[in-house]
Formats: C-alpha cells, structure tokens, sequence
C-alpha cells in the first residue's frame, strides 16, 4: 500500500479515546436498556466525559446508577449530584442502607460493605430491567480484571464465568443475550492509571477534592493510611494522628484507604503516579486484601 | 547499539511525569506458541526487567510462589491470575498487560498455548500488530507452534517475531537456534507471513530480552525490546481505501440543537476530508462531506483510528450498517462471500445448511453456510476437500450466503472490513471468526 506523504499518526491517548467512544457508541446502537455506573471515582468520571463527547452534541442517551453502600465520602456525594446537574442525567441510586433495612441483605460481620452491594447491584438491573451497564474498570486494576473482555457477558445471576468466555475478535463486539442475562460493558479496558490521569489533565475535568493532597485525621492499618469518620472506627491501640493524604480510588468509605501525597494539583498527580511503585488498588484497597484470589472470587458473584 | 546503552534505556523505562511529552504511538502485540513454551515468563520478564512491575504485584508472586516451593519466583504467575491457571500452571484466558518505555506503549495480550483455548489466542491475536511466536528449543517446532503461525498469518497479524526460547537449556547453542529459525522460516515462506524476525532468549533468564545477552555472543541481531520499540508499524494501516462504517445516527432531540444529523463511526481505512465526494452503500447515493467533526470540534481531516461525526451536503437515508465510501473506490456490496473460517465451537460443528447470525463492520445479517470447499491441516497445509464439517480450532474455505448484502472487502487487504464473526442465534455464543477471501 503506497503511503500517502505525512504521517497520519495519533497520540496513544487518542487512540484510547476514539476506542472508548467506539465501544460506547457500539452499545447504544445494539443494547436496550444501558446503563453508566457512576460513582464519582476518576475512572467513571473519565467514562462520563467519553459518553459526552461519543454522542455530542446530543445528551448522554442513557441514566446513570449509583450503588451507594452508604458509606460515603461527602465530597464525592457532592460532586456525583453537581455532574448529574450539570448535565441533566437521570440518576438512579441502589441503595446498601434501604436493602439492609428491607432485610434483603445483611449487614457482613467485618462490616464492610463490598460484597453486600452486589446483589443491591443486580436487584436494581433486574428492576430497570438494564440490558448492558458500563464500568470503569481497567485490565491494569488487578489480575482477575486483566482477563475480561470488553463486553462481558453476565447470565441471569449475574456472575461471570472466567473460563468459558466468548472470543471477541478485532472490534466486533457480541452483546446478543437472552431476556435476564446482560452485558457489563468496559469502554476503559485498555487505559492504565496514568493514561486516566493525563487525560483528566489534558481535559481539564475536574474531580471531588479528595484526589488531591489534604490534611486528614487518619490511623495506621496493615500498612494503610484509613480517614476516621463516622463510618471507620479506630480499634484499641489505633493512634490518630493527622496526615497530609489524597486518594487514589474512591470506593466505599469504610475499606478506601489514602496515601501520603502532597500532589495538590493535577500535574504533581501525574508525577507522583508516574514514579510510585505500588499499584493503586494494591495501595488503597483493604477489600483486595481478603485473599489471592478476591477480586475473581467477587467478580463471579457479580461484582464489577 | 552496544549492550550497555540498551541497558541504560531500560532503567529509565517507566514513562516520565508531566502532560504527554510528546504523543507516543502505540503497539499492540500478543503471544502464541504452544503451552509452556513460556510465554508468559517471557511477559513477566519484560514487565520485571522494564521496571513495569509494582512491588505489591511482585511480592504476591513471590509469596505464591514461595508458597507453593518454586525455585525460583515464577513469573508467569503475573499473568496467570485466575485460580485455575494458577492451579494448573497453565493460560486459560488472554490477559492484556500494559507497559510503556519512553519510546513507545506497549499493549500485551499474553494467550494460551494450550489447544482447547484456541479462540482465546485467536481473540488476542486479531488485533495485535506483532506477534511474539515462542518454541521451546529443546522441542523445536510443534503442531501447535505451526497452528499459531498460521492463524497469525490468516489473521494477518503484519509481523511476526519467532523467540527460540529456554536457549539457557540448550547450552545456548548456535546451531540448535539455527535449526529451528530455518525451519521455521521455510514454513513461513508457506504462509506469505508478511514481516518475520527471530531471536534466541531465554524467558526465565533473560538474554536477549530487554538487553543483548552476553552467553549468546554469536548472535547479531537487536534484543527483543529493541525490536518491540522500533518495529515500523505505521504504514500497516490501510490509508488508500476510504470505509466509514456508520456506526450510530446522531439526530439530538433538543431546542437549542435543531436539525443536526451526523453520522458517527470510526474510520476503518482511507483519509477523509471536508469537500471529498463520497458513496454511500448499500444505496450508492452520492454526496459530499460538509465537516468531520468531534465534540472538540470540526477537524480537517479524519482517519484511522479516529472516531468521528462525518456530516454529508445533502439529506439522504443513512442507518446504521450503511457505508460511507468512494465513488471510485468502493468494497463489494453482496450477499456471497467467501471466505477462511475458524471454529470456535466445541457443542456444534459448522456444517453446510447451517444457518447463524453474522456480525460484519456495524451490520448484522443472518446467514447460511452454502458449501464447505475444504479443510485445511494446518501442518502440511494440506487441503481436505472431502472434509464434512468444521470443528472446534478447525479452518475451512466456506461460502455464505447472507440476507442482506455485506459491505466487504477482502481482507487481506482490510482487517477492518474483511473480517466477520459467527454467532450462533439459539446459544448468542460467538462461534466462528471468517476472514473474506472474495464478494460476490
Ligand atoms: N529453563 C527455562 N525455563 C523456562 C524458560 N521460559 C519458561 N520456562 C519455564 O517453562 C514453564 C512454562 O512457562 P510458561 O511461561 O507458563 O509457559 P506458557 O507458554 O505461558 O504456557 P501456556 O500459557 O499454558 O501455553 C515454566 O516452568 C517456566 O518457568 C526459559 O527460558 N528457560
Ligand atoms: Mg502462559
């Protein structure tokens, strides 16, 4: 094939960028009934603005779900409800504490609340009857997750079947599935944490305040760094002591840990990203902790 | 370049801070070879030895590791993450790993060896631009070895890199690595594979991997990652042929917006611009481009792999599945194709009267396989003409009749365009990927 005289080349993060509007676009063509799962976190921030600029300038043509454990952090609550403002999406909430008090789950005996917001999750699916639902989940994240396919086939449980996952070839995308069964659809695969964060800097988008670098009462567990509020409560011997700290997921508020950081600004993030040698969820999550096998163990059962 | 200054590179290989420096392009590459080959070592060695690891990812492999009485730390275990790879110490699935050095990103899909996970490595490889094909030196070429090979080279993965692998078992011996490269490399000339390479490394070891290794001092060529960082892919893209496939109407449905049509997609192949007359199929009604736009903006330009609004002068009807094209340079537009199939199916085989969904750009059709011209054997290549059927990791030649014309191109000339996969409509499993050999 004869070339033509210049280059024709894009950024890796446009590349990425045209990927995710590609796939996103794929299932509002094909799907029912999609849904964005939006928690305020970077990744689904990121996916909010790719949903934006996919079908600009229409509006986003599908709602957005929270499934909120009830523990939550103001800051991300306050933004979540500003965004859904902003761009006038309708926003369903799954509820942890109203599922606790109709007795459909029950309140687990460590108290974290990971694994009881999945069949909060899948009870609001089957409701709003949603056909496909959008995740932010990156292939970086963890082992489990680096083996998923980008459409994500769930049977009418839900659960993933990591063994017996159907062949996606090139950018040929199988959403077909019976009535019950659904879609968990991921437009980030492919980003790394980085890639999230040059992005955000070279769209200016902004986030809750707690990515970046505050002063924060914390104490010290396993190695982590966990705020004490109303939803994490120190054990006996636990010394408070204040820290300057930011965040790097946000999930629920009871097993999300913080990292030292003084990186206050999108660029400082960036660097401190680029030379850390702790992967993020490695670093935050206390739900990961559990066993080697966790995140696979959740993501049957239906988890994102 | 001298061994040292490689090595100099490496240790700096973690991207730098700081907004995108410069765009960097991006190469996807994936790995195949049969099992324990050490394909994912091989990974693990190049995420361990580019510092691409985390120390939290590295120490739980070496806790499971230790755990379980290795020698040494396993580093397939990086990407060998689900329970029952690692209970079997075997790939089931691809896992895509990522890794940037300051030349280039690096997206790794690392797939299984193992036969029954065929479509997996199938899956991993249709979009990769490099595949790494590894053999173990003490067994030289095996069937599966020569399976990969060819379903790279159906899938036109652009090139090839044959890694002689486990040379530290071998006494890092020359004519061990020179039999196999000339094995292989006749068997590559079969193929028509496109661009081939080879090197001799050791996974676990690391020679020739990130650095050119000292025990192999008859070896000339550049180590792997030296090779992975200035492979030229940019003119594997095709830039020639215009293909829009319409993905998606955008009409919003506001006040302030009114009547706004766009037709959303990514571009396939070719380059297009305001002001350039286009076709659009299946009609081939004729326009011409008004804007390419994007949320940022009108462009002036749009290729691949954008994703993009084309906005055309004048109203004509365009859905999904249609294609925007040139009035000179146009793909088949038929309902007769044909084409290399592989089998992905272990329930079902392919059998001529059977009737699937297809799915071919943005289009869906159903179709109906009307002859099975023959099956190939992948080690002799051999055609068997009087084969009956198609089952699982089988390749045939079939014809397909569709009930609505494909917009199609070969696909040797078109990964976009050219290639197809086959669902079967009771099951919604994805049961076969065709790769178009001739339209209508
Ligand atoms: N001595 C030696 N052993 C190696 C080398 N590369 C891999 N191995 C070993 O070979 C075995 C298989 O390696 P894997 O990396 O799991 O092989 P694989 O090709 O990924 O296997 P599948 O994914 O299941 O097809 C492991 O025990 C490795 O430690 C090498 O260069 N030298
Ligand atoms: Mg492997």
């Amino acid at each position: 094939m004869t070339a033509p005289a210049r280059s024709y080349q894009v950024s890796h993060l446009d590349a990425l960028e045209a990927e995710s509007i590609f796939v996103m676009r794929e299932v509002v063509a094909e799907m029912e009934r999609p849904v964005l799962l939006f928690s305020g976190g970077k990744d689904s921030i990121v996916m909010l603005r790719l949903a934006q600029k996919a079908f600009a300038p229409a509006n986003i043509p599908f709602p957005v779900m929270h499934v909120d454990t009830g523990h939550n952090f103001p800051e991300v609550l306050e933004y979540r409800d500003q965004r859904v403002t902003e761009l006038g999406l309708h926003l369903i909430v799954a509820s942890v504490p109203e599922a606790l008090a109709n007795g459909t789950v029950r309140e687990s005996a460590d108290g974290m609340r990971n694994r009881i917001q999945t069949p909060v999750l899948l009870e609001a699916v089957e409701k709003h009857r949603f056909d496909a639902l959008f995740g932010g989940a990156r292939r970086d994240e963890e082992k489990a997750r680096a083996k998923e396919r980008v459409f994500s086939f769930r049977d009418e449980f839900g659960q993933w079947d990591p063994k017996n996952q159907r062949p996606e070839l090139w950018s040929l995308y199988n959403g077909r599935h019976h009535p019950g069964e659904s879609i968990r659809v991921f437009p980030l695969s492919n980003w790394t944490e980085l890639d999230v964060w040059h992005y955000i800097a070279r769209e200016r988008i902004p986030l809750p305040s707690i990515y970046y670098a505050h002063e924060r009462e914390v104490i010290e567990r396993d190695g982590m760094l966990y705020a004490v509020n109303e939803f994490f409560r120190p054990r006996a011997g636990e010394e408070r002591f204040k820290a300057r700290v930011r965040y790097r997921t946000v999930g629920d508020a009871s097993c999300t840990a913080a990292v030292r950081s003084d990186a206050d600004t999108v660029e400082k993030v960036i660097e401190e990203v680029a030379a850390t040698r702790i992967t993020e969820r490695g670093a935050t999550r206390g739900d990961d902790r559990v066993s080697e096998a966790a995140m696979e163990d959740r993501k049957r059962e239906g988890y994102f | 370049m001298t061994a040292e200054t490689i090595a100099a590179g490496a240790a700096e290989a973690r991207p730098a801070g700081g907004p995108e420096a410069r765009p960097m392009d991006l190469l996807r590459f994936a790995t195949a070879g049969s099992v324990d080959d050490g394909k994912s070592t091989l990974i693990g060695r190049l995420l361990y030895d580019t510092k691409s690891l985390f120390t939290d990812q590295l120490a739980a492999v070496e806790a499971v590791s230790a755990a379980r009485g290795d020698e040494y730390t396993n580093l397939a275990l990086l990407t060998d993450g689900l329970r029952a790879e690692r209970e079997q110490g075997i790939t089931i699935d691809v896992a895509y790993r990522y890794f940037a050095t300051p030349r280039r990103k690096f997206i790794i899909a690392d797939t299984p060896g193992h036969i029954q996970y065929t479509r997996n490595m199938v899956t991993g490889a249709s979009t990769a631009d490099l595949a790494l094909i590894l053999v173990d030196a003490r067994k030289g070429l095996v069937e599966q070895s020569r399976r990969h090979a060819f379903l790279c080279s159906l899938l036109r993965v652009p090139h090839l890199v044959l890694c002689v692998n486990k040379m530290d078992l071998v006494d890092y011996s020359q004519e061990v690595f020179e039999r196999i490269a000339d094995e292989f490399t006749a068997f590559a000339a079969k193929l028509d594979a496109p661009d081939l390479t080879v090197v001799p490394i050791s996974a676990l070891k690391g020679d020739n991997i990130v650095t050119r290794s000292e025990n192999m001092p008859w070896y000339e060529g550049p180590s792997l990652l030296h090779h992975l960082e200035r492979v030229h892919i940019a003119s594997d893209r095709n830039l020639v042929d215009v293909r829009f496939p319409v993905q998606y109407v955008i009409r919003p449905q506001s006040t302030t917006v009114t009547d706004y049509r766009g037709y959303a997609g990514q571009v396939a192949s070719g380059v297009l611009k305001p002001g350039d007359e286009v076709m659009v199929l299946p009609s081939g009604f004729t326009s011409r481009i008004s804007s390419v736009e994007t949320a940022d903006g009108p462009v002036g330009e749009a290729f691949p792999p954008m994703s993009v609004t084309v906005r055309l002068a004048d109203e004509i009807d365009i859905s999904r599945g249609d294609m925007i094209c040139r009035p000179n340079n146009a793909p088949a537009v038929s309902q007769d194709i044909e084409a290399m199939v592989c089998w992905m199916d272990e329930t079902r085989p392919l059998r001529v009267g059977g009737k699937y969904a297809v799915k071919h750009t943005t289009r869906s059709a159903r179709a109906i396989v009307r002859a099975l011209h023959y099956r190939l054997d992948i080690n002799t290549l051999h055609r068997d003409e009087a084969a009956g059927e198609l089952k699982l990791n089988e390749i045939g030649r079939v014809r397909l009749r569709t009930t609505v014309p494909l917009l199609a191109d070969e696909y040797r000339r078109n990964r976009t365009t050219g290639g197809f996969v086959i669902i079967d409509e009771t099951t919604n499993r994805t049961v076969g990927a065709g790769m178009i050999v001739e339209a209508g």
